[in-house]
C-alpha cells in the first residue's frame, strides 16, 4: 500500500434544515486501501459515502479526487462506483446486461464488453449465470452481481454501502473474505460503510469510527480495538467492562472499590474517568488468592468461550473464559495493569447501544 | 389443499355475469328476428364502417394524448414522498368520485358556443371557437374522463422504480437522458400497456361522451349499439353483431399491448 491520497474531504457539512448530518468533517482516503466507515445508524456514514459518490451535494466543503476538486461533478462523471445497500440491480435486464450496463453506456466494443463481463463473472464466481433473470438469484448472488457491475468499469475507488446487511451470517462471513480477496487482487480503494464492528475489524486496513456526524477515531483495526479513544468506541467495538473510576495520581486509579496500578498518566488529580477492561483480558483465579471475588450470576456457552456475568460486591463483571464456572460458584478475578484502559469521561451524552 | 378447478363462487360469478351474457350476444348476432341462423347482421355492420373507423381514430388519438399527458405527471408524482404521493393521487381520483354524466354535462357548459371557454376567450378579446358538437369536443371529453385510467397504472409501476435503481444507473455513467431510455422507460412499459388498454377500450366503446359533446354528427360504435337496443330502430340482432365487432376490436388492442408487457422487454431495449 502506498501513501497517495486518492479521495479527500475537507470541512464537509451536510444538513437538512436544522438537522445537521455531517459537521465540518475532513477525511483523507489512501489509494488502494480498504477503509471502513463504522458507526451506529444515524451517525452520518452513509451520507458521507453519498457525498463521495456525488449523490449529495454538501452545504459546504470540498471533495478532492486525485488532487482535483470534484465538488460539482455529477455521479456519472466520477471515477468511483457504488455498490448499493439493496443491490439496486436493474430488474428488466439479465445478469449479463446488468454487468455490461456501464460499458454499454460508454459504447465499448461488443467483443470487449463480452470479454470483460466474462472476466467479471469469474471474479465473482458467477460463471454460467449470464442469462439468468435477476430475481432468480439469491441475495448473495445478487450482491455479487452488484459488485461485478460496479467493478467492470474499473473504478479507482469502490464505495460499498452496507453491502452485506441483507445477508445471513454464514453468507456474510463468506462474502467478507470474498470482498477482501477482490480488493487485494484488483488493487483498488474500497470505502466500506457498516455498523457491524466485527465486519469492520475483519476486513479493513483502516477504520473510521463515527458518531453524530463526527469522526471519533481513525486507525488500524488493532489500534481501534486495543486503544479505543473513549468509552463510546470501547463499548461499540467488541464487548467491554466500562467502570466509573477516579484517577488519584499518574499510574494510580481507583475503581470497583479498589486502588489499581495502571499504565496511564496525564489526568488531573481526582479526575473522573471511564475504566475499560476487555472481558477476555480478565483471568479467573481461585477466590482466596484474589483481590476481587464474586459470585457467578450466569454462564452462557458462546462456542469458543463461555461468557459469564460475575457480581463482586455490587459491581458486575463480564468475563470470557474457556472454562465454565456454574452460576453460584465463587471465583476470583484478576487482570494486569496493561489490561486497564483509562478514558476521559465523555461530556454529555450517554452511550446508547 | 390446492385444486386445479377454480372456486365455486368464481364459477357462479363468471357464468352469471360473463359467460351467459356473452352467449346471448353470440346467439343474437347470428340469428334474425325469426330465429334463423344468418350472417346478414354482419353484412349490415359493413354499412357502419365509417362509424367504426371514427371510433377507432378518436379513441387512438385520445389514448395517445392521455399517454403524453399522463407520463410526466405520473413520473412527477412517483418521485415525491409517500404522503405527498397519496395526496396528489387523491386529487387525480377526486373527479372520478363524481358521476360520469355530471362531469360530461359540466364540459357541455364549458364548451358551449356561449359557454365558459368562449366567454373567457371573448373577455380576452380573442376569437370564440366552435367546439361543442364537433369531434374536438368528443376528444376533450374522452381525454378528461379517461386520463386517470392512464395515470393510475403508470404511477403504480413508476412508484415501484426505486430511487437507488436510478442512482445506480447514474453511478454507472448514465446521464438523465440515458437514465430515461435505459431505466425509466423500459420499467414503465407494463404500466403504459395497462394504461393504453384501459383508456382505449373505454374510449372506443363510449356513447355518453359522443352523444352529449359530439351532437348527432359524431356517432360512435357505442351510440350505434345503444340505438339498436333502446332507440326507435330496435334491432338487438344487429346490436349484438356490432357488439361482437367491438369486442374483437378491444381484444385486438389488448393483445397488441400484451406484446409490450411480455418478457422480450430486454430485447426491445438493445
Amino acid at each position: 500500500m502506498n501513501n497517495n491520497i486518492i479521495l479527500s474531504l475537507k470541512d464537509i457539512s451536510v444538513s437538512y434544515g436544522d438537522d445537521v448530518i455531517l459537521e465540518k468533517l475532513s477525511l483523507d482516503i489512501k489509494d488502494k486501501e480498504f477503509i471502513t466507515l463504522l458507526g451506529p445508524s444515524g451517525c452520518g456514514k452513509t451520507t458521507l459515502l453519498r457525498v463521495l459518490g456525488g449523490f449529495i451535494k454538501p452545504n459546504s466543503g470540498d471533495t478532492f479526487f486525485d488532487g482535483k476538486k470534484i465538488n460539482d461533478l455529477p455521479p456519472y462523471k466520477r471515477q468511483v462506483n457504488t455498490v448499493f445497500q439493496r443491490y439496486a440491480l436493474f430488474p428488466h435486464l439479465n445478469i449479463y446486461d446488468n454487468i455490461a450496463f456501464g460499458l454499454n453506456i460508454k459504447k465499448v466494443r461488443k467483443s470487449e464488453i463480452e470479454e470483460r463481463v466474462i472476466q467479471m463473472l469469474e471474479i465473482v464466481n458467477l460463471r454460467g449465470y449470464e442469462y439468468r433473470n435477476v430475481n432468480s438469484l439469491s441475495g448473495g448472488q445478487q450482491q455479487r452481481v452488484a459488485i461485478a457491475r460496479a467493478l467492470i468499469n474499473k473504478p479507482r475507488t469502490l464505495l460499498l454501502d452496507e453491502p452485506l446487511g441483507a445477508l445471513d451470517l454464514k453468507l456474510r462471513k463468506e462474502m467478507q473474505i470474498e470482498l477482501k480477496r477482490i480488493q487485494q487482487s484488483l488493487e483498488i480503494t474500497f470505502v466500506y460503510v457498516t455498523h457491524d464492528q466485527e465486519e469492520a475489524l475483519t476486513m479493513s486496513d483502516s477504520v473510521v469510527v463515527m458518531r453524530n456526524g463526527e469522526i471519533l477515531q481513525i486507525g488500524s483495526p488493532e489500534d481501534i480495538y486495543n486503544e479505543p479513544k473513549g468509552a463510546f468506541i470501547a463499548a461499540f467495538i467488541g464487548e467491554s467492562n466500562i467502570i466509573d473510576g477516579i484517577m488519584h495520581d499518574d499510574y494510580v486509579v481507583e475503581f470497583a472499590g479498589y486502588m489499581f496500578k495502571c499504565v496511564d498518566k496525564g489526568f488531573n488529580k481526582l479526575e473522573k474517568v471511564d475504566v475499560v477492561i476487555r472481558p477476555e483480558d480478565i483471568k479467573v483465579i481461585p477466590p482466596e488468592e484474589a483481590e476481587i471475588s464474586g459470585l457467578v450470576e450466569s454462564a452462557t456457552f458462546k462456542g469458543v468461550h463461555f461468557e459469564m456475568m460475575v457480581d463482586a460486591h455490587g459491581y458486575k463483571w463480564l468475563i470470557h473464559s474457556t472454562k465454565c464456572y456454574e452460576a453460584g460458584t465463587e471465583i476470583g478475578i484478576d487482570f494486569t495493569e496493561e489490561d486497564i484502559h483509562i478514558m476521559s469521561k465523555e461530556e454529555e451524552e450517554d452511550i446508547i447501544l | 389443499m390446492k385444486t386445479k378447478t377454480p372456486a365455486i363462487p368464481y364459477i357462479i360469478w363468471t357464468s352469471l355475469f360473463v359467460i351467459i351474457p356473452l352467449m346471448l350476444v353470440f346467439g343474437f348476432a347470428f340469428t334474425d328476428a325469426e330465429g334463423n341462423i344468418t350472417m346478414a347482421n354482419f353484412a349490415k355492420v359493413m354499412l357502419y364502417i365509417p362509424v367504426i373507423m371514427r371510433s377507432i381514430t378518436l379513441a387512438s388519438v385520445a389514448t395517445i394524448i392521455c399517454l403524453i399527458l399522463a407520463y410526466p405527471i405520473s413520473f412527477f408524482i412517483s418521485r415525491k414522498s409517500k404522503s405527498i404521493q397519496h395526496m396528489l393521487i387523491m386529487f387525480i381520483m377526486l373527479p372520478m368520485w363524481m358521476n360520469f354524466l355530471l362531469r360530461t354535462y359540466a364540459w357541455m357548459t364549458i364548451l358551449e358556443n356561449n359557454g365558459l371557454l368562449n366567454r373567457i376567450l371573448i373577455f380576452l378579446s380573442l376569437k370564440p371557437v366552435a367546439l361543442i358538437n364537433t369531434q374536438w369536443a368528443v376528444l376533450i371529453g374522452m381525454i378528461y374522463n379517461y386520463l386517470p385510467f392512464m395515470i393510475l397504472p403508470l404511477y403504480s409501476v413508476m412508484a415501484k422504480i426505486r430511487q437507488d435503481t436510478i442512482e445506480a444507473s447514474e453511478d454507472l455513467g448514465a446521464n438523465s437522458f440515458t437514465v430515461f431510455t435505459k431505466i425509466i422507460f423500459p420499467l414503465s412499459l407494463p404500466g403504459m400497456a395497462a394504461g393504453i388498454t384501459m383508456v382505449f377500450v373505454a374510449a372506443v366503446s363510449t356513447f355518453v361522451i359522443s352523444r352529449m359533446l359530439g351532437g348527432g354528427a359524431n356517432v360512435l360504435i357505442g351510440d350505434l349499439i345503444e340505438m339498436q337496443f333502446l332507440g326507435i330502430s330496435y334491432n338487438p340482432y344487429l346490436g349484438s353483431a356490432i357488439s361482437l365487432v367491438l369486442i374483437v376490436i378491444s381484444l385486438c388492442a389488448i393483445s397488441l399491448t400484451q406484446q409490450i408487457d411480455s418478457d422480450d422487454v430486454d430485447e426491445m431495449l438493445l
